[in-house]
């Protein structure tokens, strides 16, 4: 079977795609989803733009997110003490949910991408689980909610802003670094391209 | 940019006898249980797509009801304990004359909820006939409640982040409500039962010459 011939996953169309036409960008006539983004050098940005988001990501968690002052009194959150504010009894499952909406799956889908497609760029044979890898993170990408949580401070430093002052900290400007990186790896991100490289690495 | 089909007459994957992969989008014989090139389970159309559409639909309407009626935040001040509700809060915020933010909360927590709630339960509703609907019309209304769903989510990260935050003793301390929880569950059942729906059976329940393409 060639996989030069492929359905549009949208509205089921087929269409027969040789090689010059997939390494440009192309949409299905009929629904307008973008079949190809054909950029093939694009994999080496996707997994180094990856490596840069869990770097930054470890950055978050470790160090200082933001630091509220009010009168003498004075507290610095952690993401991991945003994430644990729920912490309490029935809440639990609520903390164990949000870590995983901004932390946990963002790194999941990091990882599993580098997992994937490392081997790709640095011309190795394809990592034992290569696709369910591969699968799994185009599965989860809108379940990683990183940049729905900075929304959610910003939301919330507004509410904040009449009773205290408040400073951003590394973890704060690290973590706007990840939804940057991020959004601009899922640009790159072409499925057409980076299954047919990681078949052809097989051999 | 090229329009991939602007060579080719438009025929489905179905009408041929084939099965396209939603995955990788590899083109293989109707027989076929899995994609040789991403190992996906392949399926020409998901048969049960509406029903497991609307069990998650109603789930989420269920779980959106305690969300309203329920509080979001507790705010203790001076030993003085107030409650407020996803509404509640919007007011608030209208009443420090805070209307941006006011209006980001109350579209991601109100406005994107229940547009999503219609929308999905019409789609889902004219899908169990053919219909006459212009099928593009249709598929951005898809598309929009598949991207924007998610971002209901922001009213609970606000609640986890200033519970983390305000914490001083009798000065003030907020703690999280069980609205919140409610209106988690609320958010990822519907993103469930958007997910679920087979945008395939947009152009498959199109009555034949309604509309072209
Ligand atoms: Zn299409
Ligand atoms: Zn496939």
């Amino acid at each position: 079977m060639s996989g030069d011939n492929i359905a549009c996953p949208v509205c089921d169309v087929m269409y027969h795609l040789p090689p010059e036409l997939a390494d440009g960008e192309t949409r299905c006539a009929r629904c307008g989803y973008r079949l190809t983004l054909g950029q093939s050098e694009a994999i080496t940005r996707v997994v180094g733009l990856a490596l840069t988001s869990v770097v930054l990501m470890g950055m978050v968690v470790f160090l200082p997110f933001l630091d509220l002052e009010a009168g003498q009194f004075s507290n610095s959150a952690t993401v991991y003490d945003a994430v644990m504010g729920f912490s309490t009894g029935i809440m639990m499952p609520l903390s164990l949910a949000v870590m995983g909406f901004i932390i946990v799956l963002p790194l999941l889908r990091f990882g599993l991408l580098i997992y994937a497609l490392a081997p790709v760029v640095l011309h190795r044979p394809n990592a034992p689980g290569a696709n369910a890898a591969l699968r799994v993170a185009i599965r989860l990408k809108p379940w990683a909610m990183a940049e729905i949580f900075m929304v959610g401070v910003a939301v919330a430093l507004v509410k904040l802003a009449g009773m205290a002052t408040l400073h951003m900290g590394p973890a704060f400007w690290a973590f706007v670094g990840v939804v940057v990186v991020a959004a601009l790896k899922d640009t790159l991100m072409c499925r057409n391209t980076l299954w047919t490289a990681l078949a052809n690495n097989k051999a | 940019m090229d329009r991939a089909g602007q060579q080719q007459s438009l025929t489905t994957a179905r009408e041929a006898g084939m099965v396209g992969c939603t995955y990788c989008g590899l083109l293989l014989p109707m027989d076929q249980a899995h994609c040789p090139r991403c190992g996906a389970g392949l399926q020409s159309r998901d048969d049960q797509s509406l029903q497991k559409v609307w069990a998650w639909l109603l789930a989420g309407l269920i779980a959106y009801v305690p969300a309203n009626l329920y509080p979001m935040l507790r705010t203790t001040q001076m030993f003085h304990t107030t409650e407020s509700t996803i509404v509640g809060g919007v007011s608030d915020l209208i009443h420090h004359h805070a209307y941006g933010i006011a209006f980001i909360v109350f579209f991601a927590s109100v406005v994107i909820p229940i547009g999503k709630f219609i929308v999905i339960a019409y789609l889902a509703y004219l899908m169990s006939r053919p219909h006459k609907s212009d099928p593009h019309r249709l598929h951005l209304l898809y598309e929009v409640v598949e991207f924007i769903g998610r971002w209901s989510m922001i009213d609970v990260f606000v609640v986890a982040i200033l519970t983390a935050l305000v914490q001083f003793d009798v000065l003030a301390t907020i703690n999280p409500g069980i609205a919140a929880v409610c209106f988690a569950l609320s958010v990822v059942f519907t993103m469930l039962s958007a997910q679920s729906f087979d945008s395939r059976l947009i152009w498959d329940r199109l009555e034949k010459g309604s509309f072209h393409g």
